[in-house]
């Protein structure tokens, strides 16, 4: 089992004929991802990478049974493409697209609001590397090479700590589910929470890490969680202790400016609801051994 | 991105938020023209520096004379105005505002966030205004009032009525606030602000509501579609590597450390920044080289580096997902010719094998390192050095 996607689920890539959607829709399918086409409004009907393509999500989910979609939308149509995927019924969409304007992933999130709780689609990133459920289906632009499949479920807001993540955990022969990358903007589709809770049902996970940064109240409200209703053991870190307050450190959503939000702070919150915390980023891989080895 | 308080004035102004008559002046010269032209007997000039705090910090004179106002304009245009929030280097001062002095009997405050946990605009106000709100809201929290709003339909006249009465206003002073509050709302809404902050809004004696400050910030990922609000902005007020770097798609915030930093990550180029202290030593910036970094960005984030005096040593950490090794690797070989500094260099992922050869076959002296802890280690150890 793995969370989110694996070798059976349907793909489409939104923006398929795009450079950057084209490469890495083209790695997706070597990894083993079942692409079952793409929308490109106003290429409807040619062939692309041997694969349909469509005008509209609507289209594409009706002819193909798609279910997932990677979306490769520039900022200024990026709520737009996340809104017509909910419409379509997708049940996942992973937005890799960095830049985008707060308020319209605010709106988005209130537009997914419509749909009940059952039917409503989950939004992967944006600003993310992506979804990978290691050995079975890529849903973004990872080098799967570094992820052994495994146990330990990771969930990021850094794409590249990420891989820092799996690529110590294979290294210490721990292998990974799946690897979700939830992204550094302030608004995220989804957050750390959503994705804890699918790990702790999946019966193949058995621990997780959560990496998580400056800025915004997710950890803790993670943490929280975690102690409340997780039966398996989370790692935690946060990176940006040498962050000084009130400067945006690259990622969109990473910037000391309320009280929490700093890096020491999120740690200790996460100690005290018992998460094993990795001091530095180079004892990811380590932690998670010492927290796998209590479970075992 | 940040705006200065008379545009945000004139921006709040146009949303039917009223604001003090003013204009802004280069010159003291300019600033008594401004003066006279307003009219009346009692100016307030202020420095135009994007920082709040600016009051305590000699950065708004109320003056009585034309003589007064050429004095104050004087004293602060050309110099560097150090609040509690610039740090000790300051920002420097090229323009000031001049407006009239309105006398006022009530100081509020009134902002709006963007608030990331509930995902909505947040309105917050209360009755002590010229106070920072953090201090307001641990010492008297009773005194605070705040409003969500609901994406769906915007704000509504109601919530505005609500903190309005709840400040305690008059029949007449609350139907003036509420249409302050509301033109706020929409001005952040409209232009795709991230902050607006109006601290004082007063009442004056003759019951008129105004923002006395403004302070306005906006979503740089929607200035695409705000050029009327791109086009304020001063580079004056910004760090000159921080501005470059910008142009060259990449992410620079210098700190005050001496070890160079070149990451490909947000998130990668934070943990680093934080294994170098843990290893003892101090990072001197954050960087990072984006995805799809070719190697003249990766020569021109050298540059940027190499531009901060302090550097004794550079640190390049790359873990190539959308990166390549090798690419990366030829653009540090290029730069590394002749560089006078110790250079350590930690390459994983895609290409990596191909990325070290380059490396290694380029027989410059750049120290290898195997993973982060050791790279980190070995940096800090060059700089001792």
């Amino acid at each position: 089992m793995s969370i989110l996607i694996d070798e059976k689920t349907r793909v489409i890539v939104q923006g398929f004929t795009g450079d950057k959607a084209t490469f890495h829709a083209k790695e997706m399918i070597a990894y083993g991802t079942r692409v079952v086409g793409g929308v490109t409004p106003g290429k409807g009907g040619q062939t692309h990478l041997e694969r349909p393509v469509f005008d509209t999500v609507k289209d594409a989910v009706k002819a193909t049974g798609a279910e997932a979609s990677l979306a490769f939308v520039p900022p200024p149509y990026a709520g737009d493409a996340l809104m017509e995927a909910a419409d379509a019924g997708l049940r996942l969409v992973c937005i890799i697209t960095d830049g985008i304007p707060a308020q319209d992933m605010m709106r988005v999130k209130r537009y997914l609001m419509r749909y009940p709780r059952e039917n409503r689609t989950l939004v992967v990133g944006p600003n993310c590397a992506g979804i990978i459920s290691a050995g079975r289906a890529m849903l973004g632009i990872m080098p799967g090479h570094i992820y052994a499949r495994g146990s330990v479920g990771i969930v990021s807001r850094s794409g590249t700590l990420g891989y820092e993540a799996a690529a110590q955990m294979k290294t210490l022969g721990i292998g990974v589910t799946t690897s979700v990358g939830i992204g550094g903007d302030p608004i995220n589709g989804s957050s750390f929470l959503d994705h804890l809770a699918l790990f702790d049902k999946d019966p193949e996970t058995r621990a997780v890490i959560m990496i998580g940064e400056i800025g915004g109240p997710q950890e803790a409200e993670a943490s929280a969680w975690i102690k409340a209703n997780m039966k398996k053991p989370v790692v935690g870190y946060v990176a940006g202790l040498t962050a000084p307050k009130g400067r945006r450190m690259g990622h969109a959503g990473a910037i000391i400016s309320a009280e929490g939000d700093t890096a020491a702070e999120k740690a200790d919150i996460m100690r005290s609801f018992g998460l094993h915390v990795a001091a530095t980023a180079a004892e990811l891989g380590s932690t998670v051994a010492r927290a796998l080895a209590k479970v075992a | 991105m940040d705006i200065h308080e008379y545009q945000a004035k004139e921006l709040l102004s146009g949303f039917g938020v009223p604001v003090p008559r003013g204009s802004v002046a280069y010159s003291p010269d300019q600033a008594v023209f401004v003066a006279t032209e307003l009219g009346g007997w009692h100016w307030a000039v202020k420095a135009q520096v994007h920082s709040g705090g600016r009051g305590k910090a000699g950065g708004v004179k109320l003056c009585r004379t034309y003589h007064e106002v050429a004095a104050a304009a004087k004293e602060m245009l050309g110099k560097r105005l150090v609040t509690h929030q610039t740090g000790p280097e300051g920002k420097v001062c090229q323009r000031v505002y001049v407006e009239v002095a309105e006398p006022f009997v009530r100081e509020l405050y009134l902002g709006l966030v963007l608030d990331r946990k509930l995902q909505r605009i947040r309105v917050i106000a209360s009755g002590e205004g010229g106070m920072e709100i953090e201090e307001v809201v641990k010492k008297n929290p009773d005194s605070v009032r705040q409003i969500l709003v609901e994406p769906a339909v915007g704000m509504q006249p109601f919530q505005a009525r609500e903190i309005a009465f709840g400040l305690g206003l008059d029949l007449k002073q609350v139907s003036r606030a509420v249409t302050a509050i509301l033109g706020s709302y929409r001005a952040f809404r409209d232009l795709d602000a991230t902050m607006v902050e109006i601290n004082p809004l007063v009442v004056t004696k003759d019951s008129r509501v105004l923002a006395l400050d403004a302070k306005m910030s906006f979503d740089d990922n929607a200035l695409f579609r705000r050029p009327a609000v791109a086009e304020m902005r001063d580079p004056s007020q910004e760090d000159p590597r921080e501005a470059q770097a910008g142009q060259h798609g990449l992410n620079y915030v210098g700190l005050s450390g001496d070890i160079g930093c070149i990451i490909n990550g947000a998130g990668l180029a934070m943990a680093t920044m934080d294994m170098i202290k843990y290893a003892g030593g101090e990072p001197a910036n954050f960087l990072d080289v984006g995805g799809g970094a070719s190697p003249e960005r990766v020569a021109e984030a050298f540059r940027l580096v190499l531009s901060d005096r302090n550097v004794k040593a550079i640190l390049v950490n790359i873990f190539a997902g959308i990166n390549r090794c090798d690419w990366i690797a030829r653009g540090v070989v290029q730069a590394a010719e002749g560089l006078k500094v110790p250079l350590v260099v930690r390459l994983a992922g895609t290409n990596v094998e191909e990325g070290n050869r380059i490396i290694r076959d380029s027989g410059l002296p750049i120290i290898g390192a195997d993973d982060l802890a050791d790279a980190a280690n070995k940096a800090v150890a060059a700089a001792r050095a």
